[in-house]
């Protein structure tokens, strides 16, 4: 698989898109089936016109896609920028968890043991 | 070594990782404070790194770089912040320029490390926090994350409430 480096305003967008709860949940519900967004503004206490904006920001991050069909504007999940998304942050554990195995087998190494 | 936890906050470009080690904390603290145990494990096996200056003390320096599969060499540097021997080291970590000097003093990532020591075991937690994506990106250029894979399924598990738990 090619993966396509994302620029710096791409990954910024990405981040702040998920860093909302409310947001988070647009995007769960929409990554397993496309919804309108007035059946999923029902799912929040809030605006019609809040859950259009945040809608907005998950789309200007590529996390989402919406279409209009009709009088109905249609969201659905965009399976591949949620993985580049999960990509990027599980880089940030990649590096401890690789230096902490690393630490282990140190530890272990008895030419570093108890002598120092 | 037991993972013990890690947890990636997005909102605030925080990770806190705990491992465990099965020996005592005066111990683990020697891996951070010979340079030369730490040259072993602070860089991957394809970069490792080399530490020049080592100033375990509050306002101290470091000074390493990494060395790449071609001989190239990546530079950084850390500003120990503060200190208490066998529990905790607090510092910055920034990229430098190729005579080892800081590239940019504000520029850094902040690294606390916490060691507890309980029935033999020493606990280990590092809280890293990145000041933009953008030096993620970077990292990643300098060969720190290598063959880097994760299961689809953890997708799930980070919208619902941005926590990857091993």
């Amino acid at each position: 698989m090619v993966v396509h480096k994302l620029s710096d305003t791409e990954v910024d967008r990405i981040f702040q898109a998920l860093a909302d709860a409310t947001r988070r949940d647009i995007v769960s519900r929409t990554l397993t089936r496309e919804q309108s967004v007035s059946a999923l503004a029902q799912h929040y206490a809030m605006s019609f016109a809040a859950v259009q904006k945040h809608v907005a920001v998950l789309e200007r991050a590529m996390l989402i896609t919406k279409e209009r069909r009709g009088r109905e504007q249609i969201v659905y999940g965009n399976v591949e920028s949620l993985r580049r998304a999960a990509h990027l942050l599980g880089a940030f554990e990649k590096i401890w968890h690789d230096r902490a195995i690393r630490i282990g087998e140190l530890l272990a190494d008895p030419q570093n043991g108890e002598e120092q | 070594m037991t993972v013990v936890s890690s947890h990636n906050d997005v909102e605030n470009l925080t990770l806190i990782f705990t491992a465990e080690f099965d020996t005592n904390v005066d111990r683990v603290w020697q891996v951070w404070e010979d340079p030369r145990q730490l040259e072993r494990w602070w860089g991957p096996p394809t970069w490792p790194a080399t530490f020049d200056r080592l100033e375990l003390r509050p306002g101290g320096d470091a000074r390493y770089y990494m060395t790449g599969p071609e001989g190239q060499k990546a530079h950084g540097w850390w500003k120990v912040l503060a200190i208490d021997v066998s529990k905790r080291l607090e510092f910055d970590d920034g990229f430098a320029g190729e005579d080892g000097e800081p590239l940019d003093l504000d520029d850094t990532t902040r690294c606390v490390v916490t060691f507890e020591e309980d029935g033999g075991l020493t606990r280990m937690t590092s809280v890293t926090t990145f000041t933009s994506v953008e030096q993620l990106e970077r990292m990643s250029e300098m060969g720190m994350i290598e063959g880097m894979t994760l299961a689809l399924g953890q997708i799930d598990g980070i919208l619902a409430e941005s926590t990857v738990t091993y």
